[in-house]
This record gives C-alpha cells, structure tokens and sequence, in this order.
C-alpha cells in the first residue's frame, strides 16, 4: 500500500484540480499557470537526466522542445481541423480525443530522434564542446522553422484551439489540463525509474568517471543515447502541450532564453535531484507569476534572487538527496554525519 | 566458468602477439609477446615509461594496437569497445583509482555488473519479472562479494570517503563482480603503507584462488610481485628485457641495469 501512496496521492490531487476547474473554483489564469507548473516540470525533470544525472551541460533545450510543438501541433491541425494551410480535416474532428496522446507522442519522437544530433556528438567530446553543440541544435530548430514559410515561419502557428474545443465537443472536460497531468505523472515515473535501476545507475557512473564506466562493461554510448533522447523525447512532449495549452507558437518561443529557464530550475532544484527538480519548477514558475505586477523589473528581481540562491546554497534546494531521504532521516532520527549532505542511501529491497 | 581454472589449457587465455604501439611518434611498445595460460600469477614489471599500462589499456581495448595481434580464449579482440572485451571476461583495476564517487560502494559493484544485468531501458522502466531477477540476483553477487573482501560494514558510504587501502579492495572487489576470467591489476600497492601491502598480497593470492583466475600484475613494490608472482616479464623502454621466474628476474643483470641504471646517470633516463 506504501507503495502505491505517492502515485494514489498524486492522482487524488490531479483529480481534485480538475474537478474544481470544471465546477469552475478555479478561474482561468490559475488553470493556465498550474499548466505552466506541469510542463515545467517535465522541462526541468527531462533537463535533469542530462544535465544532473549525466553531468553534460545541455543548452539547447528548448529547441527540442520546439520540435514536440510543431510536430504535434502540425499533426493536430493537419488531421482534425479546417485549416488555411492543410485544407479539411483528414479524420473526423472528434477523433482527436483518443488520437491527441498519439499526435503527442509523435512529437515526442521527433524530438527524441532531434535529441540524436547531440548524442551521437556526445561520443567523441564532451563538457564545454558540448554545451556548445547543443546551443548550435537549438540555433539550428529554431531557425528551420522560421524558414518554412508553410507552417507560418517567423510569424508562427496556431489552430491548436480548435483541437482543443473539437475534444471538448465530444466530453466537456479540461483535456489540456488532463494530458499535463498524465505526462507530468509519467514523465517523472519514469525517469525516477530509470535512474533507480542499476542499469539506469550506469548513467551517473558515466558523470563519475566515463572510463572507468566503459571499461566496467557499460556501453557508454548506448547510455548517452538513452539520457538524450529520453531528455529530449519528453521535452518534445512538454512542447507539444505547450502548445496547446497556449494556442499558439511561433520560433521566437524557443530561443535560448527557454532553455536558459529550464537551466535554471534545474539549478535550483539541485542537480541529480528528481524532487528538487519537481520542486523547483514549481516554485520557479510560481515565483515568475507572484512577481508579475512588478512588469519588467521581474527581470532584475527573479535572477537577483537566482543569484542569492546560488551564493547561499550552490547545491540547489535539494542537493542531490530526493524527498524520501529527508522523510527516512526524519524517522530513523539520523543525523546527517561527516559528508553526509551528499550520501545516498542504499535500499536493499525495493 | 569452467571449475578447474587450467580446464582450458588447449586454447591460451590471452596471446598477445608481436604488438607494438605507437604514440604519435614515440614508441611505447616494441614486439611484445605474451602468453597467459589459465590460472597462471604473471608480474609484469619494469621503470616507469616502460609501456606496462599500455599493455592494459591495449588488452582492455581503450587502445587498438598499431601492430600485432591480441586474443582473448582465441579470439581476435580487434575492433572491439572496451565494454565488449570486458563482457569477455577481462576485468581491470586502475593504477589511480577510479571508483564512482556519487555511488555507494555497494551500488559500485552493482553497476559493475552491467554486462550480466540482461535488461534494458523499457524493462527497467516497467520493472518487469525480468529487471526484478536480474536486480536480485545483482544485489546478491555485490552482497556476497562485500562479504568476502570485509566490506559490508561500508556498504553505505561513499567511496571517496573511505581510507586508500579500502578503496584498493572495493575497486577490486568491482573488478571480481564483473565475473571475470582474467583479472588486470595495475599497481594495487601503489601508495599503500607495509600493513596495507600485506594485506592486499594476502587479498591477491586469496582472489585468485577463490575465483579461479588468472591473473596479470603490475606492481613496482618488488615485495608484492616477489611474493606473488609465479613469472614476471620485465619491460623496459617498450622491450621485454627479462621473463622468468622471481629468483631468476631478481638475478638478471639486464634487470638490474634497468632499475638501478648503471652505465648512465639517473636522469638521462628521466625517473
């Protein structure tokens, strides 16, 4: 039963919120920003695997992000909606209900496949080159689509609402809000499976000593695909909700500046922390809408308080422990000893 | 694994033949020629720069030989990544250490066993009867193995928190969970102090029994590899100069010159 208590916990929340959009407690800026937290989430989640787990620097997540947009919101409009550009619906228009995970997930793959044009580099360098490679992937995204004049270039593209409302015709329920959670949901299980495993383990082995972890019969490279395209496969995703939600992308969306937000969160959440990161991109995300009324000193505030963060505690609001081992610490009444402040406790039995 | 560890005595366990290596232009090994039979204690010694851990790296596959040939259990191991050979069966432990310092000890010899775990990323996602097998049965070989070496009352800790001594056997314990048939060890003395190097002589000679192993030694405390070692081969400059039995290595005139230089100066050999 313990077992099963964080994922009951969560869908009891989820379930809630949703019920209280539908009856209408919660208007729709507060829904749109709990949208925001979620993919968020997966955002940073996601950039953890890289950047926390397996000790690369990634910049360019946005651009992946980018690729899950347009990929699902292309698929969307092209199959269920009247559009300028695609014509009539290829499917019925209320199919979209059990066919938009398929359109989402398709972005996820696209973004993942994107995800190759770092992994396969990450073979041969590593570190500041690599950073680098990945900025030039987001540079490379960003500018294609601003190149492809049928899907609205630099101007962007929307219809996405209309998908939306069409799903909304057969069953009148939140249905962005729906698939934010359940890709919230499945994105940190799955990466909180992964990186529990020994296998996934070989991942931070690779940050810790890369020869060591090839020569200990890890397939390094087989590793590194694995971490850039889940990392980028669920960035995808992240952007194919994103886009939905708002309606509406255009290239400039996915710059740098995105990518530098999800940094950030993983920063402040602590790298090779899952909860942190959970953690940090809802307090980020919160904290981007409680200073709003501030207009644009919001930009010298948030990164002021970024700055802070960094001096006072390098190590991000979690550091690399995860929530349960502050919960057993708690329990056991352990203190946290000599370097314990990084000490990860081994669970015989899961 | 075969019981009996000179069971496979037709084949040699690793034939090193005629390999040389170059760096660039500098010659790190000429003409080498080694042969392990299973279950043989081989020393590989000689000053430093005489081309002992290119031989491991060459063997482990991080390098790939400018000549020669290199067969494990007769089979070419050219063009094989590292992690491949060490699927093999050739594990290794590194002359500075190189554990993996955010793992606890016992999480390092669990992901050691990589090559055995037999499941990948959608079984551990969806942990499947498969990935919970494979984990037990990893968890049991590291439990057993922290048994052996005396290291559960560490199991816990951080690597990089534990003395150096420590540290020697858990990366030799990683080495031995990779289940290997030929075991590399470069320099597991080094930096020890004299109650640690009897202890870790005492630990080769028991692993090698225990496991069944055949196993290549690089040391340059001449008390391990005298203790130790059933036949050296000693290096110098990338040549072999010496290979016999200790009494006769200790004898040799070509080995003494190497190590203690007579005919010229220390530094012109630069150690």
């Amino acid at each position: 039963m313990r077992k099963y208590a964080p994922i009951l916990s969560y869908a009891t929340l989820c379930t809630l919120i949703v019920a209280a959009s539908q009856l209408g407690v919660l208007n729709g800026y507060v829904q749109l920003v709990i949208m925001y937290v979620g993919i968020n989430i997966i955002l940073s989640t996601s950039l953890n695997v890289v950047n926390g787990y397996m000790g690369e620097f990634s910049v360019g997540h946005a651009g992946f992000m980018a690729v899950g947009a347009y990929v699902a919101s292309i698929l969307n409009v092209m199959l269920f909606t009247e559009s300028s550009t695609f014509g009539p619906p290829l499917l019925s228009p209320s199919s979209a209900i059990y066919l938009f995970p398929v359109t989402l997930i398709a972005g996820g793959t696209a973004a993942a496949l994107a995800g190759l044009l770092v992994a396969v580099p990450s073979f041969k360098t590593r570190g500041d080159y690599l950073a680098i490679i990945t900025l030039a992937v987001n540079y490379i995204v960003k500018s294609s689509v601003e190149n492809i004049q049928p899907i609205g270039g630099a101007r962007g593209f929307m219809g996405m609402r209309n998908v939306i409302d069409s799903m909304g015709k057969v069953l009148n329920l939140p249905w962005p809000m729906i698939w934010v959670f359940i890709c919230v949901g499945l994105s940190v299980w799955i990466i909180h499976r992964l990186v529990n495993s020994t296998w996934g383990k070989g991942i931070v082995a690779l940050r810790d000593d890369e020869i060591a972890a090839e020569i200990m019969s890890i397939n390094t490279h087989r590793m590194k695909i694995t971490a850039f395209m889940l990392s980028s496969g669920l960035a995808g995703i992240a952007g194919g909700l994103f886009a939905h939600v708002l309606g509406y992308i255009n290239p400039g969306t996915f710059t740098i500046m995105k990518s530098t937000e999800a940094l950030v969160m993983v920063y402040l959440g602590g790298m090779g922390s899952l909860s942190g990161s959970v953690i940090s991109a809802i307090v980020f995300t919160l904290a981007l809408e409680a200073f709003r009324p501030l207009g644009i000193i919001k930009w010298v505030v948030v990164p002021l308080l970024l700055i802070l963060l960094m001096l006072f505690r390098p190590e991000g609001i979690m550091g690399q422990r995860e929530l349960g081992d502050i919960f057993k610490r708690k329990v056991t009444g352990q203190g946290l000893g000599v370097g314990g402040d990084k000490r990860r406790p081994v669970t015989p039995n899961p | 694994m075969t019981s009996n560890p000179v069971g496979f005595s037709h084949v040699a366990l690793l034939e090193i033949k005629n390999v040389t290596h170059f760096f660039g232009g500098l010659r790190a090994l000429c003409r080498l020629n080694l042969t392990l039979q299973g279950g043989e204690l081989t020393g590989l010694i000689g000053p430093n720069g005489a081309g002992k851990t290119t031989v491991f790296n060459l063997v482990s596959g991080f390098y790939r030989p400018s000549e020669g040939r290199i067969s494990f259990l007769g089979r070419d191991i050219k063009g094989l990544r590292p992690h491949q050979v060490t699927a093999l069966g050739i594990a290794r432990t590194f002359q500075s250490i190189r554990l993996w310092n955010s793992l606890s000890v016992f999480e390092n010899l669990c992901v050691s066993q990589h090559h055995l775990l037999g499941y990948g990323f959608l079984r551990a996602v969806l942990r499947t009867s498969r990935f919970h097998a494979s984990e037990r049965r990893v968890k049991k070989t590291a439990e057993e193995l922290m048994d052996l070496l005396e290291l559960t009352g560490w199991a816990k800790e951080l690597p990089k928190n534990l003395p150096y001594g420590l540290q020697r056997r858990v990366e030799i314990g990683r080495a031995l969970s990779l289940k290997p048939r030929l075991l590399l060890l470069d320099e597991p003395a080094a930096g020890m102090n004299p109650g640690e190097v009897d202890r870790i002589i005492e630990t080769i000679r028991w692993v090698r029994h225990r496991f069944k192993l055949t196993v290549l030694l690089i040391e340059h405390h001449m008390r391990v590899v005298m203790n130790v070692c059933e036949d050296i081969k000693v290096l110098d400059l990338g040549e072999t100069i010496a290979e016999g039995r200790p009494d006769e290595i200790r004898q040799d005139p070509r080995v003494i010159q190497a190590y203690l230089g007579e005919e010229e100066p220390d530094h012109a050999r630069g150690n």
